[in-house]
């Protein structure tokens, strides 16, 4: 069920972000989601895409040092309270969160986030025993 | 009472008197070299010389060649000459790969040392109404103890700082009145700074001079320091392996230092070949110890580059004098008075299992030396989490500074990323030399 997402470390120098863009960019894939974890020296670039191998592989031929992890995709309805009744559900499963970030979204009903847990199958199981929607890789290729 | 010298008559001895005293002291000390210590014996013995062959300095040549690497092979007790009942000190330096350099020192070879010390002291003014502050690290680095001690000697109230804390040493610079600082350039750059931010000016101290060692520097940065603390800044030169600070010390005319040559001997060599270079050739410095008990040397290679002049000096001192050396023969940075090996650098990461692929880059910015390692990350560390990288980082970084001493700043990076030229990757980037410090 879970969600693949491609993390991509970029330390601090100058045209690294666009390698890593162009990259991305040329291998034809479509960025879904995205969220960069900051350092003084370094950045860890997180990326939900339509094609993750994909993107790995062009992303390596071009020098890029590139992780696979997977995480939790929800989608919920795009409607004041909806974020909150989720992080409300896994609070109270003692399931500590340890980033989150948006999809770019593109439905203007739902909207979709990315959850990075310790144990992805803990999560999707209370998440789905509370009604709510887990996003499936699939999905993604189709949004 | 303003003394000129410590010891007038050795130091203004004319030069063939000198030569005299070498070549008397020269003969005894091979011959109780060779007698005690079989590691010199051996070397001898391999070359075919026995010290009947010795006859005075013109001789020398003949003597083998000693190098760091056979301190560290014959470390600890090797190259001990006495009984270690009758060594009263040790001190160490740093060494790769956990073994370091560990010198002994008998009572008469710390009194030979501290005289050294109170000589480059007199040197630079100091009598027994001078407050001596001395920054140089305490403890098995050599700095604090032989300025310590030869202050002592002097007379001087010593103020017995160690390095580090800014604030406190300033505080007791100020409130103790301190006339002369000792401590590396960069540490008395640094100070000087601290000071002008503070609010005070250049004569609001009561420091006349400064004896500063230990590290590359330049003499823009002499004048520098000068003119920030109002002061005469002085140039010292040692090594723990021949005793510590104090084989060489700057005089008033400040245009090279005087090498203590009643205790050393020095040569200059083409590093490559080992042929002994007349005096005004730039070469490696070559030092033979002439009075040591505990831990005597014979033509021990510094590695330092520099130049020897025998022109007569308007101080009146007639000791040989030889330049800041003006680099290294081998690959030893001095990063914060500190003695570092590449080597070093590459057993850490070894041990800590990473491949050695990494480039150190040095550079001064606000006077102080900075040092970062950029080591190419193992496969398994990356992950989508920025705090188990910079967790890895720190955690390499402890291990550096056991080996080392001192903290380098650990820049994990990506796989392959660091340059190579030719297969062989550009280990050092000194950018030091931007100021035209011999590095």
């Amino acid at each position: 069920m879970a969600v693949r997402q491609i993390s991509i470390f970029a330390e601090n120098t100058k045209g690294k972000l666009d390698l890593i863009t162009s990259s991305i960019a040329q291998a034809g894939v479509d960025i879904r989601a995205m969220s960069v974890a900051d350092t003084q020296d370094f950045g860890i670039f997180r990326l939900i895409v339509t094609e993750p191998e994909k993107a790995k592989e062009a992303l390596e031929s071009s020098g890029c040092f590139v992780s696979i992890t997977e995480v939790v995709g929800v989608s919920m309805p795009d409607v004041p309270g909806s974020l909150a009744k989720v992080v409300r559900i896994l609070a109270n499963n003692n399931i500590n969160v340890d980033y989150m970030y948006a999809f770019i979204t593109v439905s203007k009903k739902n909207a979709s986030v990315v959850l990075r847990v310790a144990d992805n199958e803990e999560a999707e199981r209370v998440l789905t025993e509370n009604g709510v929607t887990l996003l499936e890789e699939k999905d993604i290729a189709n949004m | 009472m303003q003394k000129k010298y410590f010891q007038p008559e050795m130091e203004t001895m004319p030069v063939e008197e000198i030569k005299k005293i070498q070549d008397e002291k020269l003969v005894k000390q091979v011959r109780y070299v060779y007698e005690n210590v079989k590691y010199y014996r051996d070397l001898m013995d391999e070359k075919g010389v026995s010290p009947d062959d010795i006859k005075g300095t013109d001789d020398l040549y003949k003597l083998p060649f000693v190098k760091k690497d056979d301190l560290r092979e014959a470390y600890p007790y090797g190259l001990l000459a006495t009984d270690i009942r009758n060594c009263v000190r040790i001190q160490s330096t740093s060494g790769t790969t956990g073994k370091r350099v560990v010198a002994f020192y008998t009572q008469n070879d710390v009194d030979m040392w501290e005289d050294c010390c109170a000589r480059a002291i007199v040197a630079a003014g100091g009598t027994e109404g001078d407050v001596c502050q001395v920054c140089y690290g305490y403890g098995l680095f050599t700095g604090g103890a032989g300025l310590h001690g030869g202050s002592h000697r002097v007379g001087c109230l010593t103020l017995p700082m160690s390095s580090g804390n800014t604030d406190r040493q300033i505080q007791f610079m100020m409130d103790l009145n301190s006339t002369i600082l000792c401590c590396t350039p960069s540490y008395a750059a640094y100070i000087g700074e601290t000071l002008r931010e503070k609010g005070y000016k250049p004569e609001d101290n009561k420091l006349k001079a400064g004896i500063f060692g230990a590290e590359p520097w330049t003499e823009e940065m002499r004048r520098d320091i000068e003119k920030t603390l109002g002061i005469k800044a002085y140039d010292i030169y040692g090594l723990t392996e021949l005793s510590g600070p104090g084989v060489a010390f700057e005089c008033e005319a400040q245009t090279g230092m005087h090498i203590n040559e009643d205790h050393f001997l020095a040569e200059v060599i083409n590093p490559e070949t080992g042929e002994v270079l007349p005096i005004g050739s730039k070469g490696e410095l070559v030092f033979t110890s002439l009075d040591k008990e505990a831990f005597p040397l014979l033509r021990y290679r510094t590695r330092d580059i520099c130049v020897l002049s025998r022109e007569k000096c308007s101080c009146g001192r007639t000791f040989l004098k030889m330049t800041k050396p003006l680099g290294r023969s081998d690959d030893m940075m001095i990063i914060r008075g500190v003695n570092v090996f590449p080597s070093q650098i590459e057993a850490v990461l070894l041990n800590s299992g990473y491949e050695a692929n990494y480039q150190i880059i040095v550079d001064r910015v606000n006077n102080t030396d900075t040092f970062d390692i950029n080591v190419e990350m193992k496969q398994d560390d990356f992950t989508d989490i920025p705090g188990a990288i910079t967790k890895k980082e720190k955690e390499l970084q402890n291990a550096m500074k056991a080996m080392l001493g001192i903290n380098p700043k650990i820049h994990l990076v990506t796989p392959k990323s660091i340059e190579r030229s030719e297969g062989k990757a550009v280990r050092v980037i000194d950018k030091r030399k931007r100021l035209g410090i011999n590095v």
